[in-house]
């Protein structure tokens, strides 16, 4: 069970907004990525997001390129989970690949608000909104566990038989 | 079954699949560009020091060639290290193409082929009776490591496309037609099948534009069947034998959608999202600073011939910058060849390097604050050419060029000489 403060977002944000691709082929650090986060959409974001925050948006989030760092520069900033009413399919991946929560989540979305706190029980499918209890469908099992390994990589090394991170 | 199920279900060595089902499959070929360099530092973190199958790898230096800085070019750098050191022969340095436009063209956009890509409109591939769909890096490090990836098989919208597109229409008239009606989540997850004699009559790289623009709705996939048209293009460039995949004609749709091209009047998407679409007659008159033709929706050969038959002789707008960038090297030969690079050399506009130039907003064509663009390219995202104050049109290459002429967005039909074909 986790608990977050809410930023709050419409439909369709756009890979190009959550991480602008004048960045992406340069390497940076997780913390400088964290520092690009949601730019072209929120300039306040980057820099008040605190740790355990949590996304809240409407349909398509993610959609556009395939860039990882819109998933990884969220996960950098301390986002705890994103929850959308629907995600673009390679940004769900990415956010997966990752270890960041992503949640679809089909009602209550509209009545939640930026700076409200939410509570997401992941064991049963549940995020709580000002008393009210709305269900999530559990993800597969087998996406479900590169999540819970922290992510892709941390997973095939654990089936590969390797420790954890090199 | 459909399209998706049949390839999924074959892929998978299995007889059946449903929507919804995840399925574990190995990839005929991988692509990946300039993001490679981040690719293989992932790659290095899975402990694992070879490449398992390097022939299923395509790599393409398109992004940012030449590079631009420093830092680009140690990218790149690193890039061919690693492609030396891993045994890597699908290997493409800046200048060939576009990644989109040379898989096709070196021959590995087969029908019935499985292709992965780490970059979103790898759907290109579609159009070939391939099943493609981009993927994230991290998963094409895993691709390096073991071959293998888990996907779901998705359900399927079938889009019937009637009648037939007159010049200077094109198909991307008809995808932006498209998008606008359903949205950018409108076939969100799903596989959509193109078919309809608008899609039959349509020749190979007008079929590209389609399935390239596909994820721009959110699509998984987009397929459409091949024919003797695509048989053709891949006479002496198919790197081995391929088995075409179609989907039964029982196979069940989750929705079947159709559009009729017959009447179709040019469209113009809006900034700032894709779906943001009108018809020309609502934008024109914008004032425009730049435009863009080419790109690796609308930057082949018939693209280029339609612009330079509408600027023929005459004159860019002043105060517009005309950039032009080919898909490909072959493009650029060809189109040299045809006497169409003089053309808009003449006319005033700048030819580019074939790859990706400014349709990423890093190099080549960024644009200031304020500025608005008029692309052929398949986003309009803010920020996504340069400044976030910076708005961008889309349009076919037939909008774009009859715009540079007058320097606000134009109808095409007011200047297209010939008249209807
Ligand atoms: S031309 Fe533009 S859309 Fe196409 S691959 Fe390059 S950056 Fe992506």
């Amino acid at each position: 069970m986790i608990e977050g403060r809410v930023w709050r977002y419409g439909d369709d944000v756009n890979t190009d907004v959550i991480f602008p691709g004048k960045y992406t082929y340069q390497p940076l650090t997780a913390e400088e990525m964290a520092q690009h986060a949601l730019e072209d959409l929120d300039p306040d974001f980057a820099k008040e997001v605190q740790e355990g925050d949590v996304i809240v948006a409407g349909a398509n989030f993610g959609c556009g390129s395939s860039r990882e760092q819109a998933a990884t520069c969220l996960k950098a900033a301390g986002v705890a989970a994103v929850i959308a009413k629907s995600f673009a399919r390679i940004f769900f991946r990415n956010a997966i690949n990752n270890g960041l929560p992503v949640i679809e989540l089909k009602e209550g979305i509209d009545g939640i608000a930026k700076g409200d706190t939410v509570k997401i029980d992941f064991e049963n499918g549940i995020v709580i909104h000002k008393g009210n209890e709305y269900h999530f469908p559990a993800l597969p099992p087998e996406v479900l566990a590169i999540l819970e390994d922290g992510g892709l990589i941390p997973h095939v090394r654990k089936e590969m038989g390797k420790e954890k991170y090199p | 079954m459909t399209f998706a199920e049949k390839i999924l279900a074959q892929k998978a060595g299995l007889d059946h699949v449903e929507p919804g089902q995840i399925v574990t499959v190995t990839p005929d070929f991988c692509m990946s560009h300039d993001n490679t360099a981040a690719i293989s530092k992932i790659f290095g973190k899975i402990g694992v020091e070879r490449v398992k199958d390097p022939e299923r790898f395509v790599i393409v230096l398109d992004h940012t060639v030449p590079p631009s800085t420093e830092k680009y070019a140690l990218g790149h750098k690193e890039i061919r290290q690693f492609v030396a050191q891993q045994g890597i022969v699908h290997f493409y340095d800046g200048g060939v193409g576009i990644c989109h436009q040379v898989l096709p063209e070196k021959g590995f956009a087969l029908p019935g082929t499985l292709i992965l890509g780490s970059d979103s409109h790898t759907t290109t591939y579609g159009a070939f009776g391939a099943f493609s769909a981009g993927i994230g890096r991290s998963e094409m490090a895993v691709l390096y490591a073991t071959s293998k990836i888990w996907l779901k098989v998705p359900s399927t919208f079938k889009i019937v496309v009637h009648g037939r597109l007159r010049a200077p229409l094109t198909s991307k008239d008809l995808i932006l037609k498209i998008i606008g009606d359903i949205g950018a989540d409108g076939a969100l997850y799903r596989s959509v099948e193109f078919t309809g004699a608008a899609i039959t009559e349509m020749s190979q790289a007008a079929r590209m534009v389609l399935s390239n623009m596909a994820i721009e709705m959110g699509a998984k996939n987009g397929y459409i069947a091949p024919d003797d048209k695509t048989f053709r293009f891949l006479e002496g460039r198919a790197v081995r034998k391929y088995y075409p995949v179609y989907p039964d004609s029982d196979a069940s749709y989750e929705k079947v959608l159709e559009f009729d091209a017959s009447d179709l009047i040019p469209q113009v998407a809006k900034p700032h999202t894709v779906d943001n679409v009108a018809p020309v007659e609502e934008v024109a008159g914008t004032k425009i600073d730049q435009v863009l033709l080419g790109t690796c929706t609308n930057g082949r050969l018939e693209d280029l011939r339609l612009a330079a038959r509408i600027i023929a002789g005459k004159k860019i707008a002043t105060g517009v910058r005309m950039l032009v960038l080919p898909a490909s090297r072959e493009v650029l030969l060809d189109a040299l060849s045809e006497g169409l690079i003089d053309t808009f050399v003449r006319a005033g506009a700048m030819v580019l390097n074939p790859g990706c130039g400014p349709c990423l907003g890093v190099h080549e064509g960024v644009l200031a604050p304020g500025e608005v663009c008029l692309s052929t390219a398949n986003r309009n995202f803010k920020g996504r050419m340069g400044s976030r104050d910076a708005e961008i049109y889309l349009a076919s290459p037939a909008t774009v060029a009859a715009s540079a002429l007058t320097g606000v967005i134009t109808d095409p039909r007011d200047v297209f000489e010939g008249g209807a074909e």
